[in-house]
Parts: structure tokens; sequence; C-alpha cells
């Protein structure tokens, strides 16, 4: 019973992050009907921006206080993603926006080994470690031992979240989004500006990752080049498992996957008689994504997207 | 006459819109039936509903008696039922005889092992496929535009090239979505007769037509949708007296 | 042909005869000319060829975007190594695992595709770079509690193809001439090269070629013409995928040993890079894609040198620098060439034909009143 309290708190904290990441894939998709391959790396651009800065502080006042240390590298990371997120709409996607669907496709992988390939030249190839700075508290919530870090996250997930369902039930550009949403043309016919409207959407996608990135690295307490990919992957298929195109759906499709990865990885031993180890962890979001695809294309929230070729 | 089509208490819902409304209608073996109705009145998405490219909500729609309702487009083609798009949707960037030449993939065989090989049996199925393809570009009126790329054809060549890719399937009815539309007065004429003569071959046609001389003039019987719903259905004559139909035409719109 | 120079239409034969001398010598030119080494170079460019020709069934003739495609090439890779290494103490002859790797990989495109085809393209991009991914960890992680595919390790003492006792793994000497294993491999790797150029001509222009057309260009149209399209599409992915597996059970012979490292994700990146590169949709095209970007890295090692020899060191690592270039190079590719340094006929008109759209409805228009 304890494992599994665990393992619940592990995966709600878990999915709190992929759920910011799936977001923006969602959010995207829901406008453009475009995979945006290069989120997972907009993450880990991220982490490594935030760590950068975090670093430099840290070196050259090694005393500040931590919460001032941490807001500055995420105050950082948030912009640097942002513009980088804009750039990659403005450079890779928009002129193709007319293209076969295949083209802005084939560019959004270009950028993703691009954005990949460039932090490793800057960052170098090995791992990062987050520097031992964070608060070690922990608590004790029935049976399982939680951390300080991890309530953190899941609170700083929650009021994103808010503030996300804010922006776009409440505001004249959430407003924007969801016309631009439902048909591009009418929106533009309507006033919209659609162009500003995509980008907003990247934009904010791009934050809420840079945010995540920070997140998963402190977690973890490591970065690396390549931690985007895997990142983005899962995220992805959260979004799919909520049904992508809906805001609530890659929420609810974060926070799920989360705890079935975490289950997962807790049980996987005793389900197959100690074949399966927990280093196959990284295969349910993947088994997740076929079963939602197979029975449930939709995913839980969503419209039905099959068939529209 | 046998009802070749029928479409029983058709009704089509898009999430809180309904488009189509317990629709009844019956062509006849041989006949050309026309469909018509104001803009927005449901009759493409009738037509989508007929060649599976909609699931419908409600109702049945069967062909020669089997149901084809909810099945896959080509099992409706291979069945004896073909199409035409009012947008046309040929494939711009083959040539004008591989558009036609595609309609013929589901009345031949070849698989992979064929395709690779090119036995004996093949390359004439391959050869029938092209001449019959050139026959009905011929039939037509397409004869020397074979190899000019589809999306390169003049827009009237573009509905009758839509045409001789249909006619490719074999079927026995054939349903074309607003034909002439954006034609001239002498290319709708071309075409009329062109329907005339699709009849004379056996062919059973469905029309979708606004233009209204036109579908009294080619068909044998018509029917009228209106927001979704049939509200008259008969020979032409009746049709253009019915009081339904006039005001759907010309009241509501206060013209 | 269509596109092939005046001289070559005007003179098949002597064309084919000059091309088949050209590909027989062309080991012992390279070898002569550049190092033994650079013949190694030239198999992996046909092997590249042939996994590029197989991915371009796929993404060039049918329009799927297929990421994982580096996961075929590594099921017909273990498998051979399973049944031809000291692995299990299986020694089966190559001729049977070969076609069995083809068998297990297109069996798998079978089981992969057919959930995923039914809907829209991107789903398969994403679902496949999964697929990438786990066979990946699983071959990572085979190793206990029973040892299948000896983890990160990888397998060892993969035989080598032989034909009828004639090794092409060890050093030969006919009529004097010595024969390497590279230069060997090279003849086998070309006549499967040759052959996944004739069956993929043959596709091209077939009932199936035209209907993978049809689909690409539009998959609604092509659906209401009668194509079971979910059948079709399946069938491009399946014989993407058999290929891949063939292409990997000569890679793991070739090479005498394989680990998950040869088959990450950057690998099936690469592969398409070549198609996005040469051409998609059109053999010669794919060919000199897969040639360029298999020489061009080896290439790419020489800047190492330079570095060294000017600066003193390496400032910027080549090997690190290449994932970067075919990444601008796939970006810049579908800015501003979407249809590759030799495109298909059909190709160029398709991403012609999205700037043209708008005039083309006008000028349709026109000739409606005409």
């Amino acid at each position: 019973m304890d494992i599994f309290v665990q393992q619940l708190v592990n995966g709600l904290v878990l999915g709190s992050i992929y759920a910011l990441v799936a977001l923006g894939y969602t959010m995207v998709y829901g406008i453009l009907e475009l995979i945006n391959f290069a989120h997972g790396e907009v993450t880990m651009i991220g982490a490594m921006v935030a760590l950068a800065v975090i670093g430099a502080l840290l070196g050259m006042h090694p005393h500040l206080p931590v919460v001032l240390v941490m807001a500055a590298g995420i105050l950082v990371a948030i912009p640097a993603c942002m513009a980088l997120g804009y750039v990659i709409e403005r450079v890779a996607y928009r002129p193709l926006r007319r293209a076969p669907r295949l083209a802005p496709l084939i560019t959004a992988i270009g950028v993703s080994i691009i954005l990949q390939n460039a932090a490793m030249l800057i960052w170098g190839r090995g791992y990062i470690s987050f520097p031992p700075i964070l608060p070690q508290g922990t608590h004790k919530f029935m049976g399982a031992v939680v951390t300080d870090l991890q309530v953190v996250i899941v609170v700083l997930s929650v009021l994103i979240m808010l503030g996300l369902t804010f922006l776009v039930e409440r505001t004249r550009l959430g407003r924007a989004m969801r016309a631009t949403a439902q048909s591009r043309e009418v929106a533009e016919l309507m006033g919209v500006n659609v162009n500003t409207v995509i980008s907003a959407t990247f934009i904010i996608g791009s934050a809420l990752a840079a945010v995540a990135g920070v997140m998963v690295s402190a977690y973890y307490g490591l970065a690396h080049y390549y931690m985007g990919f895997m990142l983005g992957l899962k995220a992805f298929s959260a979004a799919v498992l909520g049904g992508i195109g809906n805001i609530a759906g890659a929420m609810l499709g974060g926070l799920l996957l989360g705890i079935i990865e975490a289950l997962g990885a807790g049980y996987i031993g005793d389900l197959t008689g100690g074949f399966l180890g927990s280093n196959y962890q990284d295969v349910f979001a993947f088994l997740v994504l076929i079963l939602v695809l197979v029975f449930r294309p939709s995913g839980l929230l969503g419209e039905r997207v099959a068939q529209r070729a | 006459m046998d009802a070749m089509l029928t479409v029983e208490n058709v009704t089509k819902r898009f999430g809180g819109l309904q488009a189509l409304e317990s629709v009844d209608l019956s062509v006849r073996a041989g006949e050309v039936y026309g469909l018509i109705g104001p803009n927005g009145a449901g009759k493409t998405t009738l037509f989508n509903c007929m060649t599976g490219l909609y699931t419908v909500s409600d109702g049945a729609i069967r062909l020669d008696g089997t149901a084809i309702q909810n099945r896959k487009p080509h099992e409706i083609v291979g069945r004896g039922f073909a199409r035409t798009f009012q947008n046309i949707r040929l494939f711009a960037n083959m040539t004008a005889l591989e558009n036609v030449m595609v309609g013929r993939h589901v009345r031949t065989r070849a698989g992979v092992l064929g395709a690779v090989l090119r036995g004996p049996h093949t390359r004439a199925e391959e050869q029938a496929i092209r001449d019959r393809a050139q026959s009905l570009m011929e039939f037509v009126g397409l004869k020397n535009r074979g190899r000019t790329l589809a999306g390169h054809l003049a827009y009237g060549d573009q509905r009758r090239l839509e045409i001789a890719r249909a006619l490719a399937t074999d079927p026995k009815l054939l349903a074309l979505d607003e034909p002439v539309a954006g034609m001239n007065p002498n290319e709708r004429q071309q075409m009329g007769e062109l329907f005339l003569r699709l009849r004379e071959s056996g062919i059973t046609l469905l029309l979708i037509e606004h233009d209204v001389k036109l579908v009294m003039g080619v068909c044998d019987r018509v029917a009228v949708l209106d927001y979704g719903k049939k509200i008259a259905e008969g020979i032409p004559d009746d049709i253009r007296r019915d009081p339904a139909v006039i005001e759907a035409y010309l009241g509501g719109t206060g013209a | 042909m269509r596109n092939a120079p005046e001289w070559v239409r005007r003179h098949p034969g002597f064309a084919f005869a000059m091309l088949a001398v050209l590909l027989a010598v062309l080991p012992f030119a390279v070898g002569a000319g550049l190092g033994r080494g650079w013949v190694r170079v030239l198999d992996f460019a046909l092997l590249y060829s042939m996994l590029a020709l197989g991915l371009n069934i796929v993404v060039g003739y049918a329009g799927l975007l297929d990421l994982g495609y580096i996961a075929f090439y590594a099921l017909g890779a273990y498998l051979f190594a399973w049944l031809g290494s000291p692995q299990f103490g299986l020694h089966l002859p190559f001729w049977l695992i070969l076609p069995l790797g083809a068998l297990l990989a297109g069996t798998f495109g079978v089981l992969l595709g057919a959930p995923t085809l039914r809907l829209r393209g991107d789903y398969l991009a994403i679902v496949t770079l999964g697929f990438g991914e786990i066979i990946r960890i699983f071959m990572n992680n085979l190793d206990a509690p029973i040892n299948i595919t000896n983890g990160p390790q990888g397998i060892n003492l993969i035989d080598p193809v032989s034909i009828g006792g004639f090794s092409l793994g060890s050093r030969h000497t006919v009529l004097g001439i010595q024969l390497f294993p590279p230069t060997l491999y090279y003849y086998l790797f070309l006549a499967f090269t040759l052959f996944t150029v004739f069956v993929a001509m043959r596709l091209q222009d077939s009932r199936i070629g035209r209907a993978w057309a049809a689909i690409r260009e539009d998959e609604i149209a092509a659906a209401a013409m009668g194509i079971n399209t979910r059948n079709v599409k399946l069938l491009a992915f399946a014989m993407g995928a058999t290929f891949g597996g063939l292409a990997g059970g000569l890679f793991a012979s070739f090479q005498g040993f394989i680990s998950p490292e040869s088959f990450n994700l950057m690998e099936s990146i690469m592969i398409l890079c070549m198609i996005v590169l040469g051409g998609m949709g059109n053999i010669p095209g794919v060919i000199l894609g897969a040639v360029l970007l298999t020489v061009l890295p080896e290439a790419l090692r020489y800047l190492g040198d330079w570095q060294r020899a000017t600066l003193g060191h390496v400032v910027v690592d080549p090997n690190d620098l290449r994932m970067l270039l075919f990444g601008v190079a796939m970006v810049a590719m579908m800015l501003y060439r979407p249809a590759g340094l030799l495109p298909s006929h059909q190709r160029k008109r398709e991403f012609r034909a999205e700037d043209g759209a708008a005039e083309q409805e006008q000028a349709s228009l026109y000739d409606a009143k005409a």
C-alpha cells in the first residue's frame, strides 16, 4: 500500500510536468493541426538556459537566497523560450502553411535536430547536474514521502493551468484562439489577426515548456541535450490521451500518463514475474499512445479527429 | 421500375447541427434523378452520406436492396456507385489519363507481385486499363488531352475528366455534384448532352444542381431539399408548380 | 528515363554498358585512389541507398511519414544475429535468414501500421517515432533475466555471408587479384541495391503505384474512386519495412557486430534526410541523397584534421556538426527546394502547386467564362 501511494505521488508530480508540455502540443495542434515536433526541444532549451543562469549567479554570489536564484533562472528561461517558439513558427512553419502536409512535419524534425545539436555544441554531450541548492525537506503523507520540491511542482503547475484556462476562456486573445481553432478562415473574416494568434499560441506554449523544463531538471537533478526528445514524446502521448486539441484534455492526459507510468514502473516487475524491470518505464507512454489510437483515437475528452485527411 | 437506390429516413447530425432530417428518396434504375435545393439545404451532405464519406446518424441507404450506409467509400464504389465532387477533386499533378486509370483500380487486380514480375497477365491488364481509360476520355470529349496534367486542364475539361474518372469504376449509378457549376451556357448544353448519352449507355444518374432549367430539362424526376428536409419529389412539371418549392426558393429570403 | 540526358536516351545500350563497367570497377578505383577505408564507405553508401529506397516507398510514393524506419532495419539485423552467431549457437545459411529478417520486419510493419494508418498522417509519424525508441529500449534491456539481445554490448561474431563455401568475410585471391571483404560485400550490396531499384521502379509504374500517388495527392478523392486507402497505405508501409529488414540483415553480416547504438533515432532521421535532400519519390534522387549523406560525413572528418593542423586543436568536432548540418539541410530544403536536388516530375509539380493555387483558381474562372 505504501508503494502504491508513493508511486501515485511520484506519478502526480511527473504528470503535472507532462501536462505543462502537453499543453503546448495541444494548443498548436488545435490551431494549426500540426505536431510541433520541436516542442520537446524547447523544453530542453528552457532547462539549459535556466541552469546556465543559476550556475552563473551562484558562481558570482554563492549565498543568494534559493528562491531568488530559482526565480532568476525561470524568468530568463521563459522569455528565451518564448522568443525561440516565435522564431520557430516564423521560420519553419509559417512559410509552409499552404504546402503539402509532409513539408512542415519535415521542417519540424529539422528544427528539433538543430536545437538538440546546437545545445550539444553549447553545453556539451554530458549530463549537467542541477546545483544542490534546493531544500531537501520532506513530509509524510499517507505513508508516502513527499518532498518540498514535489509540492512546489504540483502547486505551480496547477496555478499555471488555472491561469491558462482563464486566459483561454475569459480574455480577448483566448477568444481569438478558440475562434481560430474552430475555423481559421472564418476567424480571419471576423477580423481576427490569425498570424498574431498563431504566434501567441507558440509563445504561450513555449513559456509553459520553459517552466516544465526547469521543473524536470530540478526534479531529476539533471539536464541533458537529449532530454527533450523523450519528454516531448511522452507529452505528446499525454495530449493524445486527453484528446489532442483539447486543453483540459492535455491536463488530464498529462496527469493520467504520469500516474500510469509511475504505477507501471513500480509494478511491472511483479506483473511480469521479474522478466521486465523498471527500465521499461519509457515504454508505457508509447503503449498508452498505441492503445488510445486503436480504441479511442479522439482521446478521453476530444472530438473525433480520425478520418479527416 | 425497380428502385436502384433508396434513402430511408436518413438523418445526419454534426454535433448540435441537424444537417439532414429523416430524408427519404428512391432512385429508379435507368432514370436521371435530380436533387435541388437552396444553398445549405443538405444536398452535398446527403451525397457524402450515400458515398460513404460521412456516416449517417440514423436511417438506411440501400443500393439494389443492400444496405450501404456507413460502409467504406471503396466498398460502395465496388458495388457500382461512383461520384464526382462539387469542388473538383482531381489528382492535379497526375496526367488526365492517369487520373482515369486510377478509376480502374477497383475493377483490376494486379498486386505487388504482379507489378514486380510484370507477367503477361499483368501486362494485359495494364494495357486494358490504358485502353479503357483512353476510350472514356474520348467518350467525355477529351480525346487528345490524355497527357495534360489534370490541374492544367481548363475548368470545364476538369469537370469532364472527373466524370471520366468516375466512369472508369464501371458504375451503374453515377452521382454528379453540381457538374455544370461555373460553366457557360454553351458548355452547359454540351454537358446536358453528355448526361443523356450516359443514360443511353444504361447508367442511372443522380444529379445535384443549382441550375433549375438544366435539371428540369434533363431529369425524369426531381426531389427538393430545404433545411435538411425533403419538401417535394416528383416529375419536373409538378415540382415547378409545387407551392412549398416556390416558397423555399422565393419565399423566406424576401426576394 | 524521362529526365535522362539526351545522349542516354539516344544510346541506352551504350549508357547501360558504361554504367555497368563503372560500377564494376568502382571499388578498385576507390580503393587504389583513396584507400581501402573508402571501399567500406562505398558499401555503406549502397546499404543506405537500399534503406532510402525502401523508406522512399513509404514517404515518397505513399506520402506517409515514417520516423522509426530504423527499427525495421534493427529487426532484420537482430534476426540475422540471432540465427547466425554464437549468441544462440545457431548458424543458419544467409539465404534463409535474410528473407526471414525481411519477413519479420514486414510483419512488424503491418502490426504497427494497421491501427495507425486509418488515422491522419501525423499520428503515423509520432507512433513510428515511438516504435523506433521502443525497439531500441528492448534491445538494450533484453539481456536479463534471459539473455536475448546481450544488451548494450550487442551481439558479436555474426556469421559473414557465405556463398557455397566462399565466405565474403575473408580475403580471397581470384585470378591473381586480391579481394578484401569490403570489396566482396560491395558486389553483394550492389546486387541487392539493383534489386531494390528494380522493385521500386516496377512498383511505381503499376496499378499499386498509381494508387499510392492518388492517395498522396488527395486521400478522400482516392477513396471515392474505389481505392481501399487503408490497405494500400499498409502495403506501402509493409513494403518499406520489408526492405528495411533486408538491409538490416546485410548490415549485421557485413559488420559482424551489432548493438542498439547503431539503431537510434538519428539514423532514421538521416535516412529521411537522404530522401528529402535527393528528391522524394525519385529513384535517382534518393540514391544521390544516400550517397551524398554517406560520403559527406566521411569527408567532414578532414575538417577535424584541418582544424588540428591550423588551429592546433579541434574546436568543433565535425561529428557533432554533422547532425546539426542535417537539421539545417532539412529545413532549408523544405523552404527553398522542397522537391529535392533531383526532383521527380510529379513532386516538383506538387510542391510548386501551392504557390500557383490561387492563380490557378483565377485562371480556371477565366476559362469558364471564355
